[in-house]
């Protein structure tokens, strides 16, 4: 008898559910927005905000990482793909190869901040400092060969924590900092930003790179100079824009081709002083 | 007309209802049967489909199972050295199998041999539930939780690493060697046990010269399935071990396993692109490698049904 019951209220629960579901997909616009981990708070954060502005249009974000999106944009499964670097000539031409032509909307700025332990004392680095310890062939691999002494961290080994290397953090971080050269092997290549800010925190040995909009209060950020002679400038909003911080970069979405009807309200109003001011909001610089 | 009605009606007599059920679920039960064939010979081809192209083009050999430089987005010069990842997988699944052998073939004795009535239905419903566990889980203790405690034991600067995914791995292939383990002891017949209790042995007598000798093969199974498990693990892996390339020196260097590299690298290529093609490449190593531990294993287990 129970069971009878039972079996009756799932198959009414089921229609209802059938039903709620058919009603939306009708009359609801979807943008896909996929790829760098880096802007994916933001934006999440713009598609809730548009959501409330305008009901008839969902936006539906996914991170994974910078290659990820341009990857999905290449393979036309995205209306818009977040990237924090730009897309290669290879991808370019890849993705023109599949009838895909990538257009490039700069959205704001990010300023790449380089995370230690709230311990480390040494908080100021050159360009040539971070090239030793991360470049491969890099000769710094120990704290001691810059001459600090770190509490917690008795073997002194530099804990090098970086990104997978589809990320767009690390292939903006590879380009600015080692040039053309290539990561020291044996970093850990963490999945994502926030993780590592948190694995920086939890480790004394570490240093670590990820997005500003990212840091807490349980890290230190370091302040980076071009070279030896040159100013030591903390990462920060305002440092990124005026472009003293060294390791600063735009963020990008990417459309194919000349965006028409609700990709293209969304990407108007993602430039409007109203989507600006979410990504002031969440720690990035604006555009304007 | 209606002389050749009572012709055709016997035969039409049979195809009643239960006549159609009875083809139906032969038909049904024959596609359940052979779908796993057609599945693993699908997956097969299309692993090799996608991974050929890379091994008949730009892979390099020698680079591949000799080089751990594993660097498959540089601008410059993508290398495409698998050696640090297999040697990282090697060395997480030895330690998890030094882990889970001594672990569950002294759970399987104990629970085939000595424990009985409720303890042993206890014991076997535990077992079975720890291998219910999600791999993610396992990878959540093995970041939040023994993370710190290594770094605190050992003094060590990090804790994600092959003795952090050693344990954990140890720990997930356990049940089901216990499990495997059981059936093999459970297999050897009681008179055995008899004659020898006959002779005054005593129980690990019994078990150390009688019971064990005699289900080797079924334990060497269980191991072998042990190591498919190990081998073949990935999210656990992927967050206990560190990620991160390395020769393994020791047991608390940080290394990264063939199977997390596929995972964090795949949803990230262009289709068709090198990179895309080589991580297709080291699932076909994967594929054989698992292939022929279980093909093992599987051999293993006959070999002690024929006797």
């Amino acid at each position: 008898m129970t069971r009878n019951i039972v079996v009756k209220v799932l198959c009414v629960a089921l229609l209802g559910l059938l039903a709620a579901c058919g009603s939306k997909r009708g009359d609801r616009t979807l943008i896909q927005n996929k790829g760098s981990d880096t802007l994916v708070n933001v934006a999440q954060a713009w598609a809730e905000a548009y959501a409330k502005k305008k009901p008839g249009v969902a936006v539906a974000v996914t991170g994974g990482g910078s290659g990820t999106g341009i990857a999905a944009l290449i393979n036309g499964t995205v209306d818009i793909a977040n990237a924090s670097r730009k897309m290669k000539q290879k991808e370019i031409d890849l993705a023109k190869s599949k009838g895909i032509e990538p257009k490039e909307w700069v959205v704001g700025y990010d300023a790449l901040a380089v995370y230690i332990h709230k311990d480390n004392p040494k908080n100021q680095y050159t360009l040539k400092e971070l090239a030793d310890i991360y470049g491969d062939g890099g000769p710094t691999t120990s704290w001691n060969d810059l001459g600090v002494k770190i509490p917690g961290c008795g073997s002194a080994e530099i804990v090098r924590f970086s990104r997978q290397n589809n990320s767009g953090t690390y292939a903006y971080f590879r380009k600015t900092v080692l040039g053309k050269g290539d990561f020291k092997l044996g970093s850990m290549d963490l999945h994502g930003s926030k993780d590592v800010v948190d694995a920086v925190e939890k480790t004394p040995c570490a240093i670590g790179y990820s997005g500003l909009a990212y840091a807490t209060e349980h890290v230190q950020l370091a302040d980076v100079a071009r070279d030896a002679n040159g100013p030591y400038v903390t990462p920060t909003v305002n440092s990124a824009v005026d472009g003293s911080y060294p390791i600063a970069r735009p963020l990008l979405m990417y459309t194919n081709g000349e965006p028409t009807g609700a990709t293209k309200e969304y990407l108007d109003w993602i430039l409007s002083a109203e989507g600006q001011a979410i990504i002031k909001r969440k720690g990035y610089a604006p555009v304007k | 007309m209606s002389s050749r009605l009572p012709r055709t009606l016997p035969d039409l007599d049979r195809r009643n209802l239960a006549w159609f059920v009875d083809k139906g679920m032969q038909v049904f039960m024959f596609v359940g049967g052979i779908s796993a064939i057609v599945l693993i010979i699908g997956i097969f081809v299309f692993i090799t489909k996608e991974g050929l192209p890379f091994i008949t083009g730009s892979m390099d050999f020698a680079e591949f199972f000799t080089s751990p430089n594993w660097r498959p987005t540089s601008e410059e010069n993508p290398t495409y050295g698998a050696l640090a990842l297999i040697a990282g997988t090697a060395s997480v699944t030895g330690l998890a199998m030094l882990v889970a052998v001594p672990f569950s073939l002294g759970a399987a004795i104990f629970i085939a041999e000595f424990a009985t009535g409720r303890t042993r239905e206890t014991l076997k419903i535990l077992v079975e539930m720890l291998a219910a566990i999600p791999s993610v889980v396992w990878g959540f203790i093995g970041l939040s939780l023994m993370n710190p405690l290594i770094i605190d034991t050992f003094d060590v600067p990090v804790g994600l690493n092959i003795l952090n995914a050693g344990i954990i791995l140890g720990l997930m292939a356990a049940p089901i060697m216990t499990t495997i383990a059981e059936d093999a002891l459970k297999a050897v017949p009681d008179t055995y046990r008899e004659a020898a209790e006959a002779m005054g042995a005593t129980r690990w007598q019994i078990v150390w010269r009688v019971v064990l000798p005699a289900s080797r093969n079924g334990l060497v199974a269980a191991v072998l399935l042990g190591v498919g498990r190990g081998f073949g693990e990935t999210m656990a892996v992927l967050m206990a071990s560190g990620h991160s390339i390395n020769m393994p020196g020791g047991i608390f260097d940080s290394v990264r396993a063939v199977t997390a590299t596929i995972a964090a690298e795949l949803g990230e290529t262009v289709q068709g692109s090198d990179h895309y093609r080589a991580l297709f490449t080291l699932g076909m190593l994967l594929f054989l490698v698992t292939f022929v531990i279980n093909l093992t294993a599987d051999l293993v287990v006959r070999g002690i049904r024929k006797k």
